[in-house]
């Protein structure tokens, strides 16, 4: 018997439970995109000037570059005049504090697993919870403003800390870096703002969980992430949006700086609506994630798990500028039914003895396909320079597909560079295994998938390590049989 | 408890098993030899239900039910096991954990409690000990660097740990030394009970002289051509299988 529409969509919402729609009166600012909207989004924001000037060079940069088309995606044109670019949830003032906040914007992050109030808050992790345009509220500010850590949303940041913004915005990601960073320049809406003052070891987790809720809008946020020396801080960003039949645009930008001896942990969990079993919807997620080590000894890690998205654009990069710096990548990519994902990073060796680790793990099931793209570049400075990296596919059916471009460029004759990549199906022989010792075969799948991706999860803090695994039994529900 | 009837079975296109009778009651050994290609392999895969094995004829059936109407997990439920002659490696998936994991969902099966972490691990204690098997395999991934000996008292200890009601061994012997297949040897004794049956698949008398069964069958060209005591495996060790062959050939003319 065939299924109806209706039940196809509950079915469809269990196997995407954060495709629901929040019914709440935004403010919308018409499609389409001109020096006027780049202005009316700094002017709803009360920016100061300077920025107002830094977003109109970037439109006008923007201008002058085409989509960029060396990746291995498959993407029908995007109309960037269709696209909204910004939208609010109405609130009379500005809340001044939770209590505040609109009770159907805490409901629906309160759906998400995201608790903002203070009864039911998660345990040790402050979050700062976007939604579409804006940021809806932070928690933990006063526990961590004790001691001297700044998490808020970055519209506030410019307005409470514009030396800070000023001094770091755009250093790491330039508006001319590509395409995208430069549209993300003229028009970013909200991201958070997280700034470790010297020696601090931040108290708890930071995180970030991005919601797009209105219809025909992109989300362009901004995250700038800065340690000065001898900090720590581990940060976090989870993000979801309703099923929609319409693509639609997220286009972020990430920045973050770690001084001397500075550590900066930064791990995602995305799991973006990835439109239908046909490829009918879905989000466009292009990213650009860059984090500079520019103290000596200074470390950032990036970990992350892409289950979302109809289409991922994404590779968290690291400069090595200081001495002994270190970058790692940590990436699990799933890519099921329609899927397709270009993920990857840069690891690039500017200062001495600067070591990089990359583990990418990529999963292809249904007809997804999936791209490891890397770039390892040792510059003539980078004496003693060591990169290893490991990077593995694991296909799921007969019909997906893994791709690998490792590239490498090594200026410096010291240099050792490692690259190590497989391939491997799910076998047959370890399906029969575990269901000949009684496990069933969806079980098997997401037992021998969680295996593979052993290295990445552990990388992660225990909850979201938890929830990472989660995500992936759901995505690859129906992946096998 | 498992009646095996006139069973034929291709693979391939290619008839491997041509009307194999067994009976095997609880409490009950039966050890299984005979030529490399005769069709042991293909029996005990077929017990378990491996996919692209094709049932021409014939029937088994496990207790009341129909075994080959039952999907794998299902059959491991119902109590079969099966030791594989060449354990699969599953790296990264911690060894407990994955036992753990078949545990509880036979036991789920059988609308029974699941064991939580704490229960679960007392209960391997307790097996690792009566196995003498190192204390490390447990944190390594299913068989993933395993040795080709540890791979095989792995299946024991998780056969000691499922506790089936039929344990079907393949060449679990084989490649051991002689160490490990006397604890091999104890973790199958250690079992033994009357509700339980075992199906011995062996090249070697070895095993049986540790194991001594109460049935040893001849299996050659998809059929058990002859059945003894255990008498039989030193017969067979002294003569060979052409005896048997022979025998047959004798009878028949
Ligand atoms: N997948 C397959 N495709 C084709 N032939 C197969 C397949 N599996 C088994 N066979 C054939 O079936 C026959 C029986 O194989 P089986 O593995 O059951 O033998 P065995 O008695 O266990 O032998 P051994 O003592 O060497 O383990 C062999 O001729 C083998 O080549
Ligand atoms: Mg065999």
């Amino acid at each position: 018997m065939a299924a109806t529409p209706q039940q196809i969509a509950d079915r469809l919402g269990q196997r995407y439970s954060a495709g629901f729609v929040t019914d709440i009166e935004s403010d919308v600012v018409p499609p389409g995109l001109d020096e006027d909207v780049v202005r009316l989004i700094s002017a709803k924001k009360g920016e100061p000037d300077w920025l107002t000037q830094w977003r109109l060079q970037a439109f006008r940069h923007w201008l002058t570059l085409p989509m960029p088309e060396w990746a291995k995606l498959d993407i029908a044109p995007i109309d960037f005049q269709a696209v909204s670019y910004y939208a609010a949830p109405n609130q009379k003032n500005r809340p001044k504090s939770l209590d505040e906040v609109d009770p159907k914007l805490l409901e629906t992050f309160d759906k998400l697993g995201v608790p903002l109030h203070e009864r039911a808050r998660l345990a040790g992790v402050a979050v700062d919870a976007v939604f579409d345009s804006v940021s809806v509220g932070t928690t933990f500010r006063k526990e961590l403003a004790e001691v001297g850590v700044i998490f808020c949303s970055f519209s506030e940041a410019v307005r409470e800390h514009p030396e800070l913004v000023r001094k770091y915005l755009g250093t790491v990601v330039p508006h001319t870096d590509n395409f995208f960073a430069a549209l993300n320049s003229a028009v970013f809406s909200d991201g958070s703002f997280v700034f470790i003052p010297r020696g601090v070891r931040c108290p708890m987790e930071l995180s970030t969980y991005f919601r797009i809720n209105a219809r025909d809008t992109g989300q362009f946020e901004r995250t700038l992430i800065v340690a000065e020396d001898d900090s720590q801080v581990s940060y976090l960003e989870g993000c979801t949006a309703p099923m929609r039949d319409e693509n639609q645009l997220h286009a972020a930008v990430v920045e973050l700086v770690a001084l001397d001896r500075a550590q900066i942990k930064y791990s995602t969990v995305q799991n973006w609506y990835p439109g239908d079993e046909n490829g009918v919807g879905g989000i466009y997620n292009f990213v650009t994630k860059r984090g500079a080590c520019r103290g000596v000894r200074s470390k950032i890690s990036w970990t992350q798990v892409e289950t979302g998205s109809a289409i991922t654009w994404k590779y968290p990069s690291c400069v090595l500028l200081g001495e002994e710096s270190v970058g790692e990548f940590y990436s699990v990519a799933l890519t099921h039914h329609r899927q397709q994902a270009d993920t990857g990073t840069k690891m690039i060796h500017l200062g001495r003895n600067t070591r990089s680790k990359i583990v990418a793990k990529g999963i292809s099931a249904g007809r997804g396909q999936q791209t490891y793209r890397g770039l390892v570049k040792v510059q003539p400075t980078a004496a003693g320079a060591r990169n290893h990296t490991q990077c593995d596919s694991l296909l799921i059916g007969k019909q997906c597909g893994a791709h690998t471009f490792p590239y490498i460029e090594v200026r410096h004759p010291d240099a050792v560079v490692e690259h190590e990549a497989t391939t491997s199906k799910i076998s047959e022989d370890q399906l029969f295994y575990c269901r000949a010792r009684g496990i069933g075969e969806e079980d098997a799948v997401s037992m021998i998938v969680d295996g593979f991706c052993r290295e990445v999860f552990r990388e992660l803090p225990m909850e979201f390590a938890v929830e990472a695994k989660r995500l992936l039994e759901v995505s690859l529900e129906g992946a096998v049989g | 408890m498992l009646t095996i009837d006139d069973l034929h079975v291709s693979v391939a296109g290619k008839a491997i098993l041509k009307g194999l009778d067994l009976v095997v009651q609880p409490g009950e050994v039966h050890a299984i030899m005979g030529p490399n290609g005769a069709g042991k392999s293909t029996l005990a895969a077929v017990l378990a239900g491996r996919e692209g094995y094709e049932v021409t004829a014939g029937s088994v059936r496990f207790h009341d039910a129909d075994l080959l109407a039952l999907a794998p997990e299902e059959r491991a439920a119902a109590g079969v096991f099966l030791a594989f002659q060449y354990p699969v490696e599953i790296p990264g998936v911690n060894n407990t954990y994955f036992l753990r994991a078949a545990y509880n969902a036979q036991r789920k099966a059988r609308g029974e409690p699941e064991l939580d972490s704490v229960q679960f691990l007392r209960r391997v204690r307790e097996k690792l000990k009566i196995l003498s098997l190192p204390e490390d395999l447990l944190h390594r991934g299913v068989n993933s660097g395993f040795s080709g000996g540890e791979k095989k008292r792995n299946e024991i200890f998780q056969m000691a740990v499922l506790e089936p009601a039929l344990a079907v061994l393949d060449e679990t012997d084989s490649g051991l030394d002689i160490d490990a297949l006397r604890q091999v040897a104890e973790g199958v004794n250690s079992l033994r009970s009357a509700q339980r049956g075992f199906v011995l698949i062996t090249h070697y008398q070895r095993l049986l002289d540790y194991v001594v069964p109460d049935f040893v069958h001849v299996l050659a060209d998809g059929r058990i051509v002859e059945s003894g005591g255990p008498g039989l495996a030193g017969e067979l060790e002294a003569h060979g299988y052409a005896w048997v062959a022979d025998r047959k050939v004798g009878g028949a003319a």
